[in-house]
């Protein structure tokens, strides 16, 4: 019989380029936070799931769930890192979940970082490019904003998605950015800075790319029933779903959906018995503009081609029908790969328990996380709410 | 010479000649090749499989910031092609003036994809011209 499981810490550090921080200094800042949020000493945490993507390529540092249970003080325990690209957070959390609900753990601590800028912004591509099909992608020198370029300009084919549609993405994740002190970027933009910006893969300009970034999550879950004598505001975890498809773009049934995100998300919803209507807040997996256009038509929150005109018209804003990447998503709050998964489900533990300050959306009931990896070959979706 | 070349050499066949795969039981093409079918699982039967090389673009775009391996080739441009016998490939798309846009028809050549550094291999690949 599977238990219930509910968030009962989180923690961030702040995100951006971080040259005073390396790894462990990025994680403490994190993991400190996420453990006295919970309320819980160190020696009752009983297994850590770090979440990574390349922290050899970035930092020539290995084997580091060992080195987070160790700098967060937790003695001994089975420590073990989760790799799988841009959606090892979700990943991590997803195994930590799973730990819980099985009864093998009762508090368990999921972390995610990525430390980037320590190399030069074409190593960090070549590194990001692994999570691709490094042989027929990356040997053939197709990048990542290359790749969800073709997607955009095939949903621009099919749908008549414009490039004032994609930029509205960005300005609208830069301006809740605004409002995260945790966030990379403090600048509000306009559309037509976005569409000025330098063009990096056509129709994909540097203002609809997420930045290179520095940063860490953290969070502490517990089986539902013993999280109050924790904290008294409990997030449930209302489903915790993952799907795969192929490495590369061109073998996939189409270029303007992403299967993994449906299959995720049809599977979550279910679980949770909920549907689409019912989600108030969700950060969504925005690496590039059109990424975030795609993710609210495969979760379902649009009808297939009606996401960017709803981006345009301010339908996912603040307080709007659906409040979507509250965070400033990837784009304006940053995507430390490794650490994304987990920031999602932090922003979304915040907004349930209405502690998101400026950016908080009311009446937050229900949230939902959607983590990519790669192109598409692997979405996490969780779904959250309050423990009433 | 900057980096070890087996990935090159070990997938010769399909790099220069677009040699794929094909299922004899239940006939699916694929490109690049694969040992195990889709939809066959344990009961693939793979054999090689010549590719003619025409095809349709499905979407392309121009790499402007390119990773190390062709900072000397950038601007570049790179498309999804729909191969005439089924399979979707990703390569390079030759800029011999003509426009590129989503449906126009191409034929596959081989052409220098890049160079390895002054004193590293010259390497070779297949990629796609407008016709």
């Amino acid at each position: 019989m599977m238990r219930e499981v509910a968030v009962i810490g989180v923690g961030l550090s702040r995100f951006g380029e971080r040259w005073n921080a390396g790894l462990k200094e990025l994680m403490a800042e994190a993991g400190v936070a996420a453990i006295e949020d919970a309320n819980v000493k160190s020696s009752d945490v009983e297994m850590l799931f770090g979440g990574t993507m390349a922290s050899g390529r970035f930092m020539g540092q290995e084997h580091i769930a060992a080195l987070m249970s160790d700098e967060l003080g937790f003695r001994n325990i089975p420590a073990v890192r989760i790799e799988n690209a841009c959606a090892s957070g979700g990943s991590a959390l997803r195994l930590g979940y799973m730990s819980v609900a099985s009864g093998i753990h009762d508090i368990v601590v999921v972390g995610g970082v990525e430390k980037m800028t320590d190399v030069t912004s074409a190593e960090a591509g070549t590194a990001l490019g692994g999570a691709g099909d490094q042989e027929w992608e990356l040997f053939q020198g197709i990048t990542f904003p290359g790749l969800y370029a073709m997607m955009a300009k095939r949903h621009m084919h099919e749908y008549g998605t414009t490039e004032e549609q994609l930029a509205s993405v960005s300005v609208k994740n830069h301006d809740n950015a605004y409002k995260n002190k945790y966030a990379q970027f403090h600048k509000k933009i306009t559309v037509q800075e976005v569409l000025d910006s330098k063009m990096v893969s056509d129709p994909l300009k540097l203002f609809d790319c997420s930045p290179i970034s520095d940063g860490a999550a953290a969070l502490v879950l517990a089986p539902l029933e013993v999280a109050r004598k924790y904290n008294d505001t409990p997030i449930k975890i209302l489903a915790s779903e993952q799907a795969s498809d192929t490495l590369r773009l061109a073998a996939r049934e189409s270029l303007t959906s992403i299967k993994a995100t449906s299959i995720a998300a049809q599977k979550a919803y279910k679980h949770a018995k909920v549907s689409a209507k019912d989600i108030s807040i969700a950060e969504v997996h925005d690496c590039f503009t059109i990424a975030e256009i795609m993710a609210m038509e495969d979760l379902g929150f649009y009808d297939k081609g009606k996401a960017a005109k709803a981006v345009e018209n301010g339908e996912t804003r603040l307080n709007a029908g659906i409040s979507i990447n509250t965070s400033g998503g990837l784009k304006g709050c940053g995507h430390p790969v490794g650490a994304t998964g987990v920031k999602q489900a932090v922003e979304v533990v915040w907004q349930l328990r209405g502690e998101a300050g400026e950016r908080q959306v009311k009446d937050a009931r229900i949230g939902l996380t959607h983590n990519v990896g790669g192109s598409g070959a692997t979405a996490v979706v969780h779904i959250f709410g309050r423990a009433n | 010479m900057e980096k070890p070349s087996a990935g090159l050499w070990r997938k010769i066949k399909p790099r220069y000649n677009l040699v794929g795969s094909q299922c004899k039981k239940c006939g699916s093409t694929y490109f690049p090749p694969r040992i195990v079918c889709k939809n066959c699982g344990r009961e693939s039967r793979m054999e090689d499989r010549q590719f003619a090389g025409d095809g349709e673009v499905v979407s392309f775009t121009t790499i402007r910031v390119p990773p190390d391996t062709f900072k000397d080739e950038a601007p570049y441009i790179v498309g999804i092609i729909k191969l005439s016998e089924g399979p979707n490939v990703e390569g390079h798309i030759i800029d011999n003036g003509r426009k590129v846009e989503v449906g126009t028809k191409v034929k596959a050549a081989f052409r220098r994809m890049y160079v390895d550094g002054e004193e590293g291999l010259i390497y070779y690949h297949y990629k796609f011209e407008p016709i």
